[in-house]
């Protein structure tokens, strides 16, 4: 028998579903789109498109620019009431904002994403063989690859980790690689990530948010998955445990509320089924480290630390920082708790470093890098400085220890007062810059307030490394929102989408 | 139905012990969303119904049921005005029991909590404490202050609502309970205590037939005034009242409930999570305490002084908070000798 219902007239049909419209011209809504000289993530790949690439090009263009608009207000609104924000520090205060969502995905084929697995996978790798010998044998340094200088005296090179073995021999247990394409879409490592990179969050929030809101773009497409991830996570930390723990107690370890990840702090924590712990939450006794629980303290062995070295330990590092646990470095030294990533990653990751990353590759592993780099002139070699001064204007500079595009130089686009102030800051510390070529970072179609426009993007890929390594599919596709603009960064007004990997 | 009287997942004695931080959080978010609530009666039910002398409303007394005096006089002038009664109860921050201050704290301890609380908890505190401390003095004027008090209740009462249905249910949980009956159990006192000071002139007797309406915005600011009519169709005295307010079984807001709740909770902890030890000596206080309430009727409480068992309560259940504190989240933790085994 039926259940018994309220009677009640049926809703007015809502707005028509694209499949629903009226037939558009073949280009639709990507009437007025222009890629004139960038290599375009989705319109104008040169080679056959596979088929799922065309049926997402073609469904697009079925939408209106109004249902698009209104789907995306949906999405802002939900982003605010769930407090999906990051923290903007200006000189004045920290105010949250929404990191903005673009409605359109960027979409990576098969043959696509192979490449960039494999490519990461090999980068990691060297990454962790890499850290290994300068922690311990430093062949690299005595066969003369990467000058000694460099390295041992990197203000990231951790002098408490000589001689210290961890669990595996991994150091960089969660990498997150950035991506660009240039203008023929070739992929190229723009940097690593090997302290703590963020984004993870984000990644598979924007899958929960376009799966909401585009179920029509989305339904039928063979998209690999993004759901594992926090599951990966904590296995990864669970094999890395200290040995002989048979049941490790893994923490994430955030600098607390305050923090501008602290939402993806969360996540993460939630997504592993983890206790999120601040510092006051840690206790060290016998070189053995605990959590202050309800019941008393209880013994943790894998700490996933959202929080830099420096502030790790204020009897190891920094003395007057309030986050750190005293005694945790000693603890970690003894072998008694892994703390992911290990310390002293950030010498691996540093932008000089960079430089010689290829020929890292070659001396480790003895085969070519799958990724391209882009080619780097280190200001702190005589020559570099020299190619970096003469062409100011046509180069990319960077500070090397900054991240998040905070204080850097694009030649081409500064006033010549910021080129000459550049150039004082340069000749007083060249050690502490790099310089690029500009690439010209690929776009993708992006819903913009004049209607759908080129924006460029690149792609952060993480990896994460136990016994082996898996990257997760997709990554985080940061856009720069402002038009013309190459800075991606959360911090400069870039957004993010959703990064779709074809399983086929 | 007891809410503690739920079964608890089985677990393993020593696994997924809640750390320390989560289970403060979890008390106090639950406090400050009790004490928001609470504010937000006292404020309504003081405007429509409790009149001076000269039949202005009588915000003075608010100052006195919170214990506020002194903070209010260093912040405005004396005498007290409406206006500035309102600023300071509602968006003074300086005022740490301002709705304000007090949606500040229960964004603080939910964030802090974050990862245990529902989806759905979060985003409706989001919005609610985001949107509470962005008021403004326009925004009260606009809505008139029961347009106001009634929003903040209900957007208490969502919480409360999405809380039962979605939190799971583990220690969490259970801190968060005692947090919710320890702040109930409290407010209630308050309550009694000012009323009966300021409502039952010197001379007259706990028998005595008294002012139908003063009585009334007592039960109306503990939403017990039909409750309360059903039970006494006829005689309203103060006996009858806080006989009422304290002792009632049913009522949810009565002392007596408050306090059967707050050991049941102790005793869920103390059974379901291998407790015991840390338990036993919270459950003996509440058990004194609940005594002290079913050994004497109303009658015994207003002759031997309701003020001095009112403030009696209040610091019984502040010893208890300061215990649960040192107990669940001490200052400098020590090592028992369970904890000092090598782990496996």
């Amino acid at each position: 028998m039926n259940r018994p219902v309220l009677q009640s007239p049926s809703p007015a049909s809502a707005s028509a579903s694209p499949a629903s419209a009226a037939p558009k011209s073949a280009a639709g809504m990507f009437a007025a789109y222009d890629t004139p000289d960038f290599f375009c993530e989705l319109m104008n790949r040169t080679d056959a498109l596979p088929s799922s690439l065309q049926t997402v090009r073609d469904r697009l263009a079925g939408f209106d620019l109004a249902e698009l608009r209104h789907r995306t207000n949906t999405a802002e609104a939900q982003l605010y009431r769930l407090g999906i924000t990051f923290t903007v520090y200006s000189d004045r205060e920290a105010i949250d904002r929404i990191l903005p969502f673009d409605i359109i995905p960027r979409v990576l084929t098969a043959a696509e994403w192979d490449h960039i697995d494999r490519g990461v996978q090999q980068r990691v790798k060297a990454l962790n063989l890499f850290l290994r010998d300068i922690y311990h044998e430093r062949h690299v340094l005595r066969d003369g690859i990467i000058p000694a200088d460099l390295v041992l005296n990197n203000p990231n090179y951790c002098e408490a980790m000589v001689g210290v073995r961890v669990p595996g021999d991994v150091y960089v247990h969660i990498n997150g690689t950035d991506l660009i394409r240039d203008r023929s879409g070739r992929f190229m490592v723009l940097e690593d990530n090997a302290r703590t990179p963020s984004g993870v969050s984000y990644v598979i929030e924007n899958r929960h948010m376009m799966l909401r809101l585009m179920p029509d773009l989305a339904s039928g497409m063979p998209l690999r998955s993004v759901e594992e991830y926090g599951l990966r996570l904590h296995q990864t930390l669970c094999e890395v445990a200290p040995e002989g723990v048979s049941d490790p107690q893994v923490v994430l370890f955030s600098p607390g509320i305050y923090n501008s990840a602290y939402f993806e702090h969360v996540f993460l924590a939630r997504e592993m089924g983890v206790p999120l712990v601040e510092g006051r939450d840690l206790i060290v006794e016998n070189h053995r480290v605990y959590m202050r629980t309800v019941a008393g303290l209880r013994p943790v062995h894998s700490i996933y630390r959202r929080l830099n070295d420096e502030f790790l330990d204020p009897l190891a590092f920094n003395p007057d920082s309030m986050l750190g646990v005293p005694g945790l470095v000693e603890a970690y030294r003894r072998g008694n708790v892994t703390l992911a990533n290990a310390l002293g990653t950030g010498v691996a990751d540093d932008k000089a470093v960079y430089a010689y990353m290829p020929r890292l590759i070659r001396y480790y592993l003895g085969e070519d890098p799958i990724l391209d780099s882009v080619q780097t002139n280190i200001c702190a070699e005589e020559e570099g400085l020299a190619y970096t001064l003469a062409n100011m204007d046509k180069l990319v500079i960077k500070p090397v220890g900054e991240s998040g595009g905070y204080g850097l130089l694009i030649g081409s686009q500064a006033t010549q007062t910021e080129l000459d102030e550049f150039r004082a800051k340069l000749l007083e510390d060249p050690s502490n810059y790099i310089s690029q070529p500009v690439i010209d970072l690929s776009v993708s179609p992006t819903l913009c307030p004049s209607g759908v426009e080129a924006r460029h993007v690149d792609l952060r890929p993480f990896a994460l490394t136990g016994h082996n390594t898996w990257v997760l599919p997709g990554g985080l596709s940061r856009v720069a929102l402002r038009k013309g603009s190459l800075v991606v960064n959360s911090s400069q007004g870039g957004g993010s989408k959703d990064t779709w990997v074809m399983a086929r | 139905m007891t809410q503690t009287g739920t079964r608890f997942p089985a677990m393993l004695a020593n696994l997924n012990m809640l750390l320390s931080r989560y289970g403060e959080s979890m008390m106090w978010l639950a406090r400050y969303m009790e004490r928001i609530e609470n504010l937000a009666r006292l404020l309504e039910v003081t405007e429509a119904f409790v009149r001076n002398p000269d039949g202005s409303p009588g915000w003075d007394s608010i100052l006195q049921i919170n214990s506020d005096e002194e903070c209010y006089a260093a912040i405005y002038p004396l005498p007290a005005t409406e206006e500035n009664i309102l600023a300071f109860y509602i968006t003074e921050s300086a005022n740490p029991t301002s709705i304000r201050a007090m949606a500040h704290m229960v964004r603080e301890n939910a964030r802090s909590a974050r990862p245990l609380i529902s989806t759905e908890m979060w985003m409706q505190l989001n919005v609610f404490t985001r949107s509470m401390m962005e008021l403004s003095t326009p925004d009260i004027r606009r809505h008139g202050l029961s347009g106001l008090c009634n929003r903040l209740k209900q957007d208490c009462q969502t919480h409360f609502g999405i809380t039962e249905g979605t939190l799971y249910r583990d220690q969490a949980w259970l801190f968060y309970l005692l947090g919710k009956y320890l702040e109930r159990s409290d407010q209630i006192t308050r309550l009694i205590d000012i009323r009966y000071h300021t409502l039952l002139p010197s001379g007259e007797t706990s028998g005595s037939q008294m002012d139908i309406t003063q009585w009334g915005s007592v039960l109306r600011s503990a939403a017990a005034y039909h409750a309360f009519r059903r039970l006494q169709p006829v005689t309203t005295t103060p006996a009858n009242v806080v006989g009422f307010l304290l002792k009632n079984e049913g009522f949810p807001r009565s002392l007596m409930l408050n306090l059967r709740q707050v050991d049941n909770t102790l005793s869920a902890l103390s059974t379901h999570y291998n407790l015991r030890h840390q338990c036993s000596p919270l459950q003996e206080r509440i058990i004194n305490l609940r005594a002290t309430l079913e050994d004497q009727t109303a009658e015994d409480i207003i002759s031997r002084g309701v003020h001095e068992y009112m403030t009696y309560i209040q610091d019984q259940l502040a010893a208890l908070q300061a215990e649960v504190s040192v107990t669940f989240w001490p200052a400098a933790p020590v090592m028992t000798r369970e904890e000092t085994l090598t782990p496996q």
